[in-house]
C-alpha cells in the first residue's frame, strides 16, 4: 500500500517542480515524467491486487474529527486504477507536444494534470468518507483549472463556470450523503459504514443522494450538462483524461456506496436501468445533432455512461432476484465497459485533438478528406469508432456483449420481476449501439473521407510522433482487449466480487448453487466463441486487404472525380454535411432534441444567396437548469439587500447572532 | 474588586453617553488602568512574576500606547471631534441599561464549574462586551469602531481574569498583541481612508461596493461628498 501512495506522490512532487519552472519549455515534459514514474510505481500493487494479492490497508494518524487517513486497495479499486494507469501517461506524453506551440507558461497546466492523476488514484484507495470528499474536491478543482486553460476565451470561462457549479451540486449531494450515512454508522470509515444496518427508507435516501452526487460526475442525464461544455473547452489530452477516466470515478463511487447499502430493493435497479436507457439513447441522439467534434464525443461519454449504468442495473437486478448469472454478467459487463470506454474514448479525444491541432477547427462541416493527409490519426480514429459502436473484434463489443448476455439470462431467468427490465436492457442497448454506429459513420465519414470542405482541411498535416504513438498504443489496446476477452473477464472478476460480496443473502442457498468462478467459466466460454469469430474476421479483413493491395499490380493507378450525375462544376461543398447525414435520425428524435433551424431558402430562378444552419442546445440546460437557476435567483435576490457594503449592518448581524447564541445557550440550561 | 467592576460598568455607561471623542478615548484609557490593576487585586496580594508582567503590560498597552495612537490618529486626520451616533446618546444609555440587564441574566444563567468566580466582575465584563458590540454598530466614525473594538476586548480580558488567574498569561499577552496589531491596522486604514475619501465615516464605505451602484444610499453619500 505504501508503494501505491508513493506512486501517487511522485507525479505530485514533479508537478510542483514543473510549477516552479513554469515558464520553461521543459515543464510539461518533467511533469509527464512524473506521471510515467508514478503510474509505473503504482501499477505494481494494482496488478498484485488484481492477481488476488490484496495489500493490507494502511492507516495513518490524522488529526481531523471524523476523518482518518485510511487507504486500501481491493479488486474494485484496483480495476478502476487500470484506466488511469493506462490513459494518464499516454495523454501526458501527447499533451507535451499538443501544447508545445502555446505561448503561455505551461507549468500550471502540467501541475494540475499531475494533481488530477494523483487525486484520482488516491480517491480510489480512500477508505474514509471525509478523506474521500477531500480528495474528490481536489480532483474537481484541479480538473476545473485544466478546463479553463484557454481562459482568454469567454466561452471557455463560461464552460469552466458550468463545470464548477455542476461539480459542486454533486459534491453537495455527497456531503449530505456522507453526513447522513456517518450519523447512522457512527463513523466515516468505510469498513464500519459497510457493517451498519440501515432502514429501507434511509438506504433509499442514501441511494438517491449517491445517484445525484456521483451521477453528476459521471454524467447521467439530466445531470450531464457540464460534459458538452467542459470537454470541448479543455485541451484535448485533458478531455481525454477527464472523459475517459475522471467521469468513471462517479461510477466507482456509486459502486462503492452500493457495497455499503446492503441488499438492493427492486426500485433501485429500475431507477438505474431507466437512467441508463435515457442517458444512452438521448446521449447518442444529441451526439448525432452536433457539429463540434469534441462536443459530439462528449455526448458519447454520456451515452457510454448510460451503457455502464445499464450493466450495473442488470447486476442489481440479479442481486434483487437472486440470479447469480445476471449479477455477474451485468456487473462484469458494466465494469469492463469502464475500462473499454476509457481506452476508446480517450483515443477518440486524442484523435479529435490531433485534427483540431492540425487544422485549427473542430467544426466537422469544415473538415473532410483528412485520411489522405493524416493517415495515423485516421486509422486509429476508425478503430476507436468501431470500438465505441460496439463492433467486433474490438473491446467495446466485449463489454456490450456481456450486458446483452445479462439481458438474455434475465429474460430466461424465470423470475417475475426481471423479464421486462431485461428486455428493456437488451433492446435499449441494441438501439444505442445502432445509433452510435450511425453517429460515428457520420463523424468519421465527414471528417476523414471525401474532399476537404475548407482551407482548414486542405492544409492539414500529420501530427508529431509524441502525439501519434499514444494514439497507436490505445488503438492496440482496443484490439488487444477485444482479442484477449477471456483474460479481461478474469481481471474484472475481483471487482465484481467486491460489489456482490456484501449483500446479505448467500448465493449458496439459491437453487442454482453456482459460485462466481463457475459463472465466470460460463462467461469465458461464450467469450472464447467471440474471440474465435473475431480472429476469423481479422484474418478475413487482412486477406481482403492483401488481395486489394496485390491483385491490381501492374495496372495503372488513376485519380478521377466522383460521378456527379453530369453536373459540370461540382465543388467540395456539395458533399454530404454532418447535418444532412444525420437529419433523418435527428428528425426522429426532434421532440427531445429541440433543434433550431435557421434557413434562408433559395428563391427565384437564379438564386444568389441561401443559408441553412442548425443549432441543438442542450435540452436539460435549456429547459431544466436555466429555469431552475432563474427561479432560485428570483427567490433569493431579496437576500442581496443584506449584502450592501455597510459595515455597521454587518457588525449588527454579527452582534445579533452572538447575543442570540448567548441567550439560547444560557437559556437552555 | 467590586469597586473595579462597578467602575468598569460606569465607564461603559459613560462611553455610551459621551459625545466627545477625546473623552471617549480617555475613558477607554481609564478602563485599561482598571483592567491592569485587576489581576493584581484578584491574586490577593500574592503577586507573582507572571501576574505582575500581565498587569503592567496591560496598563502600558491599553492605557498608554493605544490611546496615544488614537489621539495621534485623531489629530493627524483632522476630523471633527464629535462622535456621530446613529442612535442618540439618551436612547444609547437606555439600551445600555437593557444590556446591563442582559449581562446580569446571562451571568446568572451560567453555571460555572469553579466556585470562586466573582459574579460582579463577570457581569461587568459581559456588559463591556455587549457595549462594545453596541458601540460598533451604532457609531458612525471608523475611529469609534476601533474604540468599540477595544472596549469589547476589555470585556473579554475581564472574563478571562475573572475565570482564572492561572490562565496562562502568555495567552493573554498574545491577545494583547492581537489587539495592538488590530488597532494599529485600523489606524493605518483610517489614514488612507481619510486621504482617499476626506472623511472617516464607515457608513460611506458603500462607495467601495460595486454591488449597489444604483441604490439611493450611494447617491446620497456621493451628493454629501460633492
Amino acid at each position: 500500500m505504501e508503494v501505491f501512495i508513493l506512486g501517487c506522490l511522485v507525479p505530485l512532487g514533479l508537478g510542483v517542480f514543473a510549477l516552479l519552472i513554469r515558464r520553461s519549455k521543459a515543464a510539461p515534459w518533467i511533469a509527464a515524467i512524473g506521471v510515467w514514474l508514478g503510474c509505473g510505481v503504482a501499477a505494481v500493487p494494482v496488478i498484485q491486487a488484481l492477481a488476488g494479492n490484496v495489500p493490507p490497508s494502511l492507516q495513518i494518524a490524522w488529526n481531523m474529527p471524523g476523518g482518518s487517513l485510511t487507504f486500501g486497495l481491493d479488486g474494485l479499486s484496483a480495476f478502476f486504477c487500470l484506466p488511469i494507469l493506462l490513459v494518464s501517461p499516454l495523454a501526458a506524453l501527447y499533451g507535451c507536444q499538443y501544447l508545445a506551440h502555446e505561448k503561455k507558461p505551461l507549468g500550471m497546466v502540467s501541475f494540475f494534470y499531475n494533481a488530477l492523476t494523483a487525486s484520482m488514484l488516491l480517491l480510489l484507495a480512500a477508505r474514509n468518507g471525509l478523506l474521500f470528499l477531500v480528495i474528490w474536491e481536489v480532483m474537481a478543482i484541479s480538473s476545473f483549472f485544466l478546463v479553463i486553460f484557454d481562459d482568454e476565451h469567454a466561452h471557455v470561462r463560461q464552460a469552466g463556470w458550468t463545470y464548477l457549479v455542476a461539480s459542486h451540486i454533486g459534491t453537495g449531494a455527497l456531503l449530505v450523503l456522507f453526513a447522513l450515512f456517518g450519523k447512522q454508522a457512527g463513523s466515516l470509515d468505510f469498513d464500519l459504514m459497510a457493517k451498519t444496518a440501515l432502514s429501507p427508507t434511509m438506504a433509499g435516501i442514501l441511494f438517491v443522494l449517491a445517484v445525484i452526487g456521483f451521477g453528476t460526475k459521471a454524467g447521467f442525464i439530466p445531470l450531464h450538462v457540464w460534459l458538452p461544455e467542459a470537454h470541448p473547452a479543455a485541451p484535448s489530452h485533458v478531455s481525454a483524461l477527464m472523459s475517459g477516466v475522471m467521469i468513471k470515478t462517479g461510477i466507482y463511487g456509486l459502486l462503492r456506496i452500493l457495497t455499503m447499502l446492503g441488499h438492493p430493493p427492486a426500485a433501485w435497479e429500475v431507477q438505474l436501468v431507466i437512467i441508463g436507457l435515457v442517458s444512452g439513447i438521448l446521449g447518442v441522439a444529441f451526439a448525432l445533432a452536433q457539429h463540434d467534434l469534441k462536443r459530439l464525443l462528449a455526448y458519447h461519454s454520456v451515452e457510454n455512461i448510460g451503457i455502464i449504468a445499464l450493466g450495473i442495473g442488470a447486476g442489481l437486478l440479479g442481486l434483487a432476484w437472486d440470479q447469480p448469472v445476471l449479477t455477474v454478467l451485468g456487473f462484469g459487463g458494466g465494469i469492463l465497459h469502464v475500462l473499454n470506454h476509457a481506452v476508446f474514448k480517450s483515443l477518440l479525444f486524442l484523435g479529435a485533438g490531433a485534427v483540431a491541432h492540425s487544422t485549427g477547427t473542430r467544426d466537422i462541416d469544415h473538415l473532410g478528406g483528412l485520411i489522405k493527409s493524416m493517415r495515423w490519426t485516421a486509422v486509429t480514429f476508425v478503430i476507436a469508432s468501431a470500438a465505441i459502436s460496439g463492433l467486433p473484434p474490438f473491446n467495446g463489443f466485449i463489454s456490450e456483449f456481456l450486458i446483452y448476455l445479462a439481458g438474455f439470462s434475465g429474460v430466461r431467468a424465470n423470475a417475475p420481476g426481471t423479464v421486462i427490465l431485461a428486455i428493456a436492457i437488451g433492446g435499449g442497448l441494441a438501439l444505442i449501439g445502432g445509433l452510435a454506429a450511425a453517429c460515428f459513420v457520420k463523424a468519421f465519414g465527414v471528417v476523414f473521407l471525401g474532399e476537404p470542405r475548407s482551407s482548414h482541411a486542405t492544409g492539414a498535416e500529420e501530427v508529431g510522433a509524441a502525439m501519434r504513438w499514444p494514439m497507436a498504443v490505445l488503438a492496440a489496446a482496443c484490439l488487444g482487449i477485444g482479442l484477449l476477452a477471456p483474460a479481461a473477464m478474469k481481471i474484472v472478476l475481483p471487482a465484481v466480487q467486491v460489489v456482490r460480496s456484501v449483500p446479505v443473502r448467500a448465493y449458496e442457498e439459491t437453487p442454482y448453487g453456482v459460485t462466481t468462478n463457475a459463472l465466470a467459466t460460463t462467461a469465458t466460454a461464450s467469450l472464447m466463441g467471440v474471440v474465435h469469430i473475431s480472429t476469423a474476421l481479422l484474418l478475413l479483413g487482412a486477406g481482403l486487404y492483401l488481395v486489394r493491395r496485390y491483385l491490381p499490380r501492374g495496372s495503372e493507378e488513376t485519380a478521377t472525380g466522383t460521378w456527379d450525375c453530369g453536373y459540370a462544376r461540382p465543388t467540395a461543398r456539395m458533399q454530404y454535411t454532418a447535418s444532412s447525414f444525420a437529419q433523418p435520425l435527428t428528425d426522429l428524435f426532434r421532440i427531445f432534441l429541440g433543434t433550431r433551424k435557421h434557413s434562408a431558402d433559395p428563391e427565384g430562378f437564379f438564386p444568389a444567396r441561401a443559408t441553412f444552419e442548425t443549432q441543438t442546445p442542450d435540452a436539460a440546460r435549456e429547459h431544466l437548469f436555466a429555469p431552475l437557476f432563474r427561479l432560485i435567483d428570483r427567490v433569493l435576490s431579496p437576500v442581496r439587500r443584506m449584502q450592501h457594503g455597510r459595515i455597521h449592518e454587518y457588525l449588527l448581524y454579527i452582534a445579533i447572532v452572538l447575543v442570540l447564541l448567548l441567550i439560547w445557550k444560557a437559556g437552555s440550561r | 474588586m467590586t469597586i473595579i467592576s462597578v467602575l468598569l460598568i460606569l465607564s461603559c455607561l459613560w462611553l455610551l453617553g459621551s459625545s466627545r471623542l477625546h473623552v471617549a478615548i480617555r475613558v477607554v484609557a481609564i478602563q485599561g488602568v482598571l483592567l491592569g490593576v485587576l489581576p493584581l487585586v484578584r491574586s490577593m496580594g500574592d503577586i507573582g512574576f507572571g501576574v505582575g508582567v500581565l498587569g503592567l503590560s496591560t496598563i502600558i498597552s491599553k492605557a498608554i500606547l493605544l490611546p496615544w495612537l488614537m489621539n495621534t490618529c485623531l489629530r493627524l486626520s483632522g476630523i471633527r471631534k464629535e462622535i456621530e451616533p446613529f442612535v442618540g446618546f439618551g436612547p444609547s444609555l437606555l439600551c445600555g441599561t437593557a444590556l446591563l440587564g442582559l449581562a446580569v441574566w446571562i451571568t446568572d444563567r451560567l453555571q460555572l464549574s469553579q466556585a470562586q468566580v466573582p459574579q460582579v466582575l463577570l457581569i461587568s465584563s459581559f456588559f463591556a462586551i455587549l457595549v462594545g458590540l453596541f458601540l460598533m454598530v451604532t457609531r458612525r466614525k471608523a475611529i469609534t469602531q476601533s474604540l468599540a473594538y477595544l472596549v469589547m476586548e476589555n470585556g473579554v480580558y475581564g472574563v478571562g481574569v475573572s475565570m482564572s488567574l492561572d490562565f496562562p498569561f502568555i495567552v493573554e499577552l498574545g491577545i494583547l498583541l492581537d489587539v495592538f496589531v488590530g488597532v494599529f491596522l485600523m489606524g493605518n486604514l483610517l489614514f488612507h481612508l481619510d486621504r482617499e475619501f476626506e472623511h472617516l465615516d464607515a457608513d460611506k464605505l458603500t462607495e467601495l461596493s460595486d454591488l449597489s451602484k444604483s441604490t439611493p444610499v450611494v447617491v446620497e453619500a456621493v451628493e454629501e461628498n460633492a
